[in-house]
């Protein structure tokens, strides 16, 4: 026999259910009032530094329904890529949001900061990417993902670059639809299926 | 930051965890990605994470029997005490950060617009709360057992007594959601969801024994319900990132 490892194995997970929002979000829930104060309300407060930026769009299934049941959050550095609660962070960027796809259009928004770029080990330098995680009824581990900018330069991206079929690089993208505005949706299986971390 | 803090995130062991497509629940299978998941080491994006303060709590967050009602009237049901400790993979506590959970009512009923089970809504219980563990990495909450339910998975679907869990750690690569069932619950083997756990030993982690050390008499009954998220890898040389 051999020692016996003395280190712990994680909880597993089990998906959200349908109703994650009574305990994450209870006013989506229609239970307003069941905290003083919810968390993830908004990335930022006024007077964030950088460009505003609003990114829509839909969690989509296999068959190419919008899930009207998901529920996202998004975790993310200020406009000068310093992670909220290092030194010099933007004080009014907290980073972290909690959104829901709408119940009865299945669109989601998240209104933010763009990012500034991040370093990776060894001084590699990430582009400015927002990372995401996706929960929801049928999903049994919560789904990590990116969402990258068109309008960056995303060419020496480490993530990005490990990806092999160049071709889904584009599920992680978000295009500019206008001013300040992007679309990204999430594709969780078939055609154009988002890259989805395990990281 | 604690001094559990540095080094890359120890790998998710996805033995341990279900697989994304499962027939038998019947929603992964359209809800489940196809493609492998693309691995690498952890960055600064999943080594740090939101961090929330005791401020955020309201006086009576970890207390559903009286939350819904802000103190005014306790909810209806089998009065329990859940509490445990998060660890991460080293054994080590998670101390300061947010715990949630939601849950239905002692009749299997959720407090959710979209919920139509025919079992009526308690009104003494919303059935959601929330606290921050200790320096121990400790957490408690006062409820009542939910009751069971049906679902519309096969013909005669039922979930067990189940609560909801969301944990935070200290950085985003940690989020994890899961669900906590009770000590002898005899559904808990007829479970599509529970069952997309294919390791016995994984599920019976999820399952919260009977604790009398910490029931109070005449009072409530006590389960007892440990959770350990993602470690992070120490060594001598590896706890600074370049130009961080």
């Amino acid at each position: 026999m051999v020692q016996k490892l003395d280190t712990l194995i994680e909880t597993p997970s089990q998906t959200a259910g349908p109703y994650v929002h009574i305990g994450c979000m209870p006013t989506y829930a229609g239970n307003a009032g069941a905290y003083d104060q919810e968390i993830g309300e908004s990335p930022i407060a006024d007077g964030a530094k950088g460009e505003i930026i609003e990114i829509t769009g839909e969690v989509i299934d296999g068959t190419g329904w919008a899930l009207r049941d998901a529920m996202l959050e998004s975790w993310q550095a200020d406009a000068a890529g310093k992670f909220p609660g290092s030194d010099g962070a933007d004080p009014a960027v907290n980073g972290f949001c909690r959104f829901a796809a709408d119940a009865e259009t299945g669109k989601f928004t998240l209104r933010t900061v763009k990012p500034g770029a991040v370093p990776a080990r060894g001084g590699v330098m990430q582009a400015p990417h927002i990372s995401i995680w996706i929960v929801a009824r049928g999903i049994n581990v919560g789904l990590q993902s990116r969402i990258y900018f068109e309008d960056e330069d995303n060419s020496a991206d480490p993530l990005l670059n490990r990806i092999e079929q160049k071709n889904r690089v584009e599920t992680l993208i978000a295009k500019k639809t206008g001013e300040g505005q992007y679309a990204f949706n999430v594709v969780l299986q078939g055609e154009n299926e988002t890259v989805f971390l395990d990281i | 930051m604690s001094d559990t803090d540095h080094g890359p995130l120890i790998p998710r062991n996805r033995d341990a965890h279900p697989p994304a497509y499962d027939i038998d629940y019947k929603t992964s299978v359209p809800r489940s990605p196809r493609w492998s998941l693309l691995s690498m080491e952890s960055t600064p994006s999943e080594e740090t994470g939101p961090r929330f303060g005791h401020s955020l709590l309201g006086e009576w967050d970890n207390n559903l029997i009286m939350n819904w009602t802000r103190g005014k009237s306790p909810a209806v049901g089998e009065r329990i005490l859940v509490h445990g400790r998060v660890l991460d993979e080293n054994g080590r506590p998670v101390p300061d950060t947010l715990v949630e959970i939601w849950q239905a009512n002692a009749g299997g009923r959720y407090r959710h617009k979209k919920d139509t089970y025919f079992a009526p809504l308690d009104p003494n219980f919303g059935g959601c709360g929330r606290t921050i563990t200790d320096e121990n990495g400790y957490y408690e909450f006062l409820t009542i057992r939910p009751g069971a339910y049906p679902w519309p998975n096969r013909a005669n679907d039922w979930r067990p007594m189940h609560i909801h869990f969301s944990i935070f750690g200290h950085s985003f690569g940690q989020r994890l959601i899961s669900q906590m069932y009770f000590e002898g619950d005899p559904l808990i083997n007829h479970c599509p969801i529970a069952a997309t756990i294919k390791d016995r030993s994984q599920l019976d982690t999820l399952v919260a024994p009977l604790d009398f050390s910490k029931s109070r008499p005449l009072d409530f009954l006590a389960y007892k319900f440990d959770i350990v998220l993602r470690g992070r890898r120490q060594t001598m040389f590896e706890n600074k990132l370049e130009g961080m």
